[in-house]
């Protein structure tokens, strides 16, 4: 019995130091993944991008979003941190002025949403 | 979208017959199937011991019997259904009074252009796939057919009526509730067949009014900047197919963009008319519609943000 706690010790050390490795980007502070997901079908983020999990999201303007939760840098101009990836959502206008992607009057609250929804995509 | 339950004077008798002859024919079916199982069962207990070859052909007297009276009420029902059909036919081909407004519907690949007509010409507007109607009266529908045939159904309202190339049809439909109808194309016309839907808006007389009386505008003027760089681009990109009125956009094999914000849904019907499907549509109509007879313009991401914005001001 004593031999299994340094196991399990062990074990919990393991398992942690990889949950802090492979979120390189980290989550949303209470953001609802599952929300965002319903709201990025309804905004429409589905006719630029293709998005996996969001049904009829099969855009051919902007990137594909397949593995935006791994990637390092967000529209080639702002680290990927949470913060930056709400802001982006919201503001991609004043982030890049002039791209493609529209400003769509998303609050706060929204726009976290939908980053929560995007970093369970890796 | 749903033909079982109507929503005016025109579908209501419709719906009714619908629900009889199904009434009626799953009756039949079970009635037939009840007799069928009925006389396997006799037979078989009556040949089990015997050798099938050498059942005689029996021909009692009262046999055919079961037919003559089979014959007669299967006569008598169909012949029911033949007069209510024909009678639900004759209630519903023209409309119980004349109606004050007509309306023409354009069936094109794969949309719907929708005019609407007036004795004073200054009150003619033309918009697309959303037809705005008043409640309580019937409203004339002429149907024009530009490329293909195509064909005019609105389910809870009016049944199908085809658009036939050179051959003008007229139909009619009454909403007696405010309420948004959809309708489909459903005379196969191509590749986005299915992307062709239609709306009927119903409203009160007044509100309906007043809708018209905003769509009368010439399309709101730019201001900032941004707006009116939109503008130019959209009358140099744009302009060659879509009408904004007021403008030189002055197009008329697309649809009418003077208050294209005031739809719901765009394309016809394939997607909601959000700001953000509204640019993914203008960049890339392909992807999303594919075959559309709008190409692709290659548009910078600029000009895809300009004319966004500019076109956000067409309420
Ligand atoms: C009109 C088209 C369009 C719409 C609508 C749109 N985007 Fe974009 N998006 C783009 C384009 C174009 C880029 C690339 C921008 C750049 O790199 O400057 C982009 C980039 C992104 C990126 C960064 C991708 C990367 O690989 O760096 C994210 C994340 C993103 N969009 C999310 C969204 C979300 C979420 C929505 C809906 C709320 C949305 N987009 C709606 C066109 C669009
Ligand atoms: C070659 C003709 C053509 C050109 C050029 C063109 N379009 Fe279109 N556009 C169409 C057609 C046809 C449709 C209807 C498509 C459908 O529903 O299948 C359409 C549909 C649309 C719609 C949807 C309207 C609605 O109410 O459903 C919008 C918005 C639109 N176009 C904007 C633009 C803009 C902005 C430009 C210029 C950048 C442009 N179009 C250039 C032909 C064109
Ligand atoms: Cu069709």
């Amino acid at each position: 019995m004593l031999r299994v706690i340094p196991i399990a010790l062990i074990a919990c050390l393991v398992l942690a130091g990889c949950d802090r490795s492979s979120a390189t980007t980290g989550s949303v502070a209470g953001g609802d993944a599952e929300r965002g997901a319903t709201l990025i079908a309804m905004v429409g983020c589905g006719a630029c991008h293709t998005i996996p999990g969001v049904s009829g999201a099969r855009g051919r303007v902007g990137p594909p979003l397949v593995q935006i939760g791994n990637q390092a840098i967000i529209a080639g101009m702002l680290a990927n941190t949470p913060d930056n990836l709400v802001t982006w959502i919201r503001t991609p206008q004043s982030v890049v002025p002039g791209n493609a992607m529209p400003n769509m009057e998303l609050n706060d609250h929204d726009a976290r949403d939908i980053a929560a929804y995007l970093y369970s995509l890796r | 979208m749903s033909y079982l339950s109507g929503a005016g004077v025109k579908a209501d008798p419709v719906v009714a017959l619908t629900w009889g002859v199904l009434v009626i024919s799953i009756a039949v079916v079970i009635i037939v199937s009840i007799l069928l199982l009925a006389g396997i069962q006799r037979g078989r207990s009556r040949v089990a011991a015997v050798d099938i070859e050498l059942q005689q052909v029996e021909r009692r007297g009262n046999a055919l019997a079961l037919v003559y009276w089979g014959t007669a009420i299967s006569t008598v029902v169909l012949f029911g259904a033949l007069v209510w059909t024909v009678a639900v036919l004759a209630a519903i081909n023209a409309p119980h009074a004349k109606p004050m407004l007509t309306i023409e519907v354009t069936g094109l690949q794969w949309w719907w252009k929708v005019r609407y007509l007036s004795d004073d010409p200054s009150r003619t507007i033309t918009t697309a796939n959303e037809i705005h109607i008043p409640t309580g009266q019937p409203v004339r529908v002429r149907l024009i057919g530009a490329d293909v045939i195509h064909s005019f159904w609105i389910p809870a309202l009016t049944g199908k009526t085809d658009t036939i190339p050179g051959q003008t049809n007229v139909t009619w439909l009454e909403a007696q509730r405010p309420g948004v109808y959809r309708g489909q194309c459903t005379e196969y016309c191509g590749e986005q067949h299915a992307h062709m839907a239609a709306f009927v808006v119903a409203d009160t007389p007044d509100v309906f009014q007043t809708w018209w009386n905003d769509q009368l505008r010439p399309a709101a003027q730019p201001t900032t900047a941004q707006e009116v760089q939109g503008q130019v681009e959209v009358q140099f990109r744009c302009g060659a197919c879509h009408m904004v009125r007021g403008t030189d956009a002055g197009g008329s094999v697309a649809p009418d963009l003077t208050h294209l914000m005031s739809r719901k849904t765009i394309a016809a019907g394939t997607l909601d008319n959000t700001i953000a499907n509204l640019a993914g549509w203008i960049a890339n109509p392909q992807a999303i519609k594919p075959g559309t007879r709008m190409p692709v313009l290659n548009l910078s991401g600029q000009e895809v943000s300009d004319i966004t914005t500019y076109l956000q001001l067409l309420k």
